[in-house]
């Protein structure tokens, strides 16, 4: 089930002709805009903007793939056609700041848009979430509660190891009052979930197992009920693997945007 | 004096065989593309401090670090005792620092201690390749050469230390014998537990000790010789390895400012690229990868931290980025050996990409960095997969199909999925 969003999402386009600017473009994502299970992150990370009364907007059908998953695959032609039109589009708006729910848009345009012109001031919705928590505007309160549920992070690659942020989505997770457990691979060492690296649009070679199936045994050995996620391919993969192992009667894989609007009834 | 006149001609010939490899190793880098790493100085040799000299990334896995670091710590200290061994061979003296005293004393003791760690550290070693036989040290890659390099390097320091000692534990029981040119100096906390083993005679302890002090030296020099052979490199090319290494966010990859060009040329028609170099898109072979590239692969110690942690490796898939440094290494030898018959220039109608490396293995890499956060000496075999996919799609048009419809797709939708453009916003109005 996903919610309805009762709120009004405002498009870049539609902020100018109003002459208003945003603080903040939020960057969707391919994912987020067209994934059924990622919409719902989408979503969320606009009910989290508008409750804190942050003023942003979207670009809407002005966004377009970021390039990531052609410059992982090889084709840097395609991926640099890709970020100037996207950087012309961003520049044209006079966008500085950039917040994205997904680790690999926010890797490409953090990392790979300044060498062709486009230099944004951008951050992962967890970090944001993590900002948010630090001023006291998000509390985990008023919502469902958390309180002894066992849940465990599992580090995207282009969040952590790619770019080093480790604290901020656990950061999101220690308000909860929850029982945090960290699997074995974490952090630094943590075990992709088997999308990257354009991994997500093809079979994987053959082997004796799928990436993501041992990721998910290692996430199970944890007991969670719940396993969150800051990424939507890995949300994919780790939704798929507690679907495979027959676990999705007893463990949720969350958002950590879900999990904090859930935390605070919005 | 005969003896001072060959030990000096040993010395300068193992010297001069030793710069003549190593120059045909320099050379061997210089096939790759330049690449600019001398940015930011003051961090660079941070990294190599941290990385190479203290071994920061080795702690991860405690039990061979503690080993690994005896090993190191011996090896580089043992070696103030070669300049002994030095001016002594040149000059016919015998134990020339002894005017240090009681320091004297405590530096041989302390050689002593450190040369049973070695002994003890390289004997562990071999029984964990051997017989304990870990998963990491004997994958299908480490077959052959690679095995045995490991095996001779590891009994060759054990032969070294054993040497040292029994050269102390005769040296020490001829000063008690007052024997003429013996004088009085060392402390032996080690060796005299060997004293009883060796013979009473003065003649045969005088034969141990000349016999061990031979095989030290002469073995220390075949040892910097064998260097360029074996992944040992790694004691030497571990410091401008980690020197060089990345500084960048590791999720970055490397702008490739050929393709901006045309693409600023296609977008702007007003924009003028400056005169292309010529060359092809990504890597076919290994004079298409970088010196860095290359000089990783010169450093690789196949110690295989890199595919202990790779996804794909380790759910059966065949990539294994430790098999792509030594597939780099072997390639890059094999050119270097062309050229050193023919002259640059010269086609052996093999490539780096195909006849070393294999798509499957290519395309099993979910660019995750975990081996490039695993390698203790900052090697990023992630770069050359990169480079190598970059070839396949964009020289030779030969991705999976898969890809090829994920890239279509972003070329017409705007998004690797089949979705149309204007549906985009869609999350935000239906329910
Ligand atoms: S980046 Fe590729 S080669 Fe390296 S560990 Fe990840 S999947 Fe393996
Ligand atoms: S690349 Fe690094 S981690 Fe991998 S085998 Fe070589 S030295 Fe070890």
């Amino acid at each position: 089930m996903s919610e309805k969003l009762n709120i009004e999402v405002p498009t870049m386009a539609e902020m100018i002709a109003r002459g208003e600017e945003p603080e903040i473009l939020f960057w969707v994502g391919c994912a987020g805009s067209y994934d059924e299970r990622a919409q719902k992150t989408t979503r969320d990370i606009c009910k989290i903007l508008h409750h804190v009364g942050i003023k942003y907007a979207v670009l809407g059908t002005e966004e377009s793939c970021t390039g990531d998953p052609a410059k992982r695959a090889g084709n840097e032609f395609l991926f640099q056609m890709q970020a100037m039109t996207n950087i012309e589009v961003l520049n044209g708006y006079n966008i500085k700041k950039i917040v994205t729910g997904c680790p690999h848009c926010f890797n490409t345009i953090k990392n790979e848009y300044p060498g062709l012109g486009g230099n944004y001031d951008i951050i992962h919705h967890t970090q944001l979430i993590q900002e948010l928590i630090n001023d006291g505007k998000l509390k985990a309160e008023g919502g469902e509660s958390f309180k002894g549920k066992k849940i465990t992070y599992h580090d995207p690659c282009y969040l952590g190891r790619g770019n080093g942020i480790y604290e901020a989505p656990r950061k999101a997770l220690e308000v909860l009052d929850a029982q945090l457990v960290e699997m074995k691979r974490c952090k630094s060492n943590g075990l992709c979930c088997g999308a990257g690296g354009a991994q997500m649009f093809k079979e994987p070679e053959k082997g004796n197992k799928d990436i993501n199936i041992e990721r998910i045994e290692e996430a199970l050995e944890t007991n969670p009920s719940i396993i969150a996620a800051g990424c939507p391919f890995c949300m994919t993969m780790l939704s798929d693997g507690v679907k495979m192992k027959d676990q999705n009667q007893n463990v949720q894989v969350l958002d950590i945007a879900e999990i904090t609007v859930r935390a605070n009834g919005l | 004096m005969i003896s001072q006149i060959l030990f000096i001609a040993i010395t300068l010939a193992a010297i001069a065989l030793f710069s003549f490899n190593l120059k045909k190793v320099i050379r061997n880098i210089r096939i790759g593309k330049a690449a600019d790493r001398t940015d930011q100085p003051q961090k660079r040799l941070m990294t190599m401090i941290r990385v190479a000299l203290g071994q920061s990334k080795m702690v991860v896995r405690p039990i061979p670090a503690a080993l690994h670091f005896v090993v190191y710590i011996g090896f580089v200290i043992i070696n103030i005792e070669v300049l002994e061994i030095m001016i002594d061979g040149m000059f016919g003296t015998h134990r020339v620092f002894n005017g240090l005293g009681g320091l004297y004393n405590f530096l041989i003791g302390s050689f002593e201690i450190l040369a049973l760690g070695v002994w003890v550290g390289c004997a562990i070693f071999l029984i964990r390749r051997n017989i304990l036989k870990l998963k990491r040290l004997n994958s299908p890659e480490l077959k052959g050469w690679p095995k045995s390099d490991a095996n001779y390097i590891l009994i060759t320091e054990i032969l070294l230390m054993t040497a040292f000692l029994l050269m102390n534990a005769a040296d020490a029981k001829l000063q008690a014998l007052g024997a003429h040119h013996y004088i009085t100096a060392g402390a032996f906390p080690v060796s005299q537990f060997l004293q009883n083993l060796l013979p009473g005679s003065e003649s045969s302890l005088i034969a141990i000790e000349r016999g061990c002090w031979w095989f030290h030296i002469i073995g220390i020099l075949a040892f910097l010789n064998y260097l360029p052979y074996s992944k040992h490199f790694h004691i030497l090319f571990a410091f401008p390895n980690t020197y060089f290494s990345n500084l960048e966010p590791k999720g970055e990859f490397t702008n490739m400012q050929s393709v901006t060009n045309e693409v600023k040329a296609m977008l702007d028609p007003s924009f003028t690229p400056p005169e292309a170099e010529a060359g092809r898109f990504g890597a076919k072979d290994v004079n298409d990868l970088s010196w860095v590239n290359l000089m990783n692969a010169y450093t690789c110690t196949e110690c295989g931290r890199c595919t202990a942690v790779c996804p794909a490796n380790i759910t059966g898939k065949l990539l294994s980025p430790r098999k792509i440094m030594m597939d780099t290494r072997d390639r890059m030898e094999e050119v270097g050996k062309n050229i050193d018959k023919t002259g640059t220039g010269f086609e052996d109608g093999k490539s780096l990409i195909d006849d070393y490396i294999t798509r499957e293995e290519l395309w099993a890499c979910t660019s995750c960095n975990a081996c490039v956060e695993a390698c203790p000496i900052n090697i990023d075999p992630l770069a050359i997969i990169t480079d190598l996919r970059r070839y396949a799609v964009m020289e030779e048009s030969q991705a999976p199909a898969s890809i090829n419809a994920m890239l279509g797709n972003i070329e017409n939708n705007g998004a690797p999925w089949k979705y149309s453009p204007a549906d985009r916003l869609n999350w935000a109005k239906e329910s």
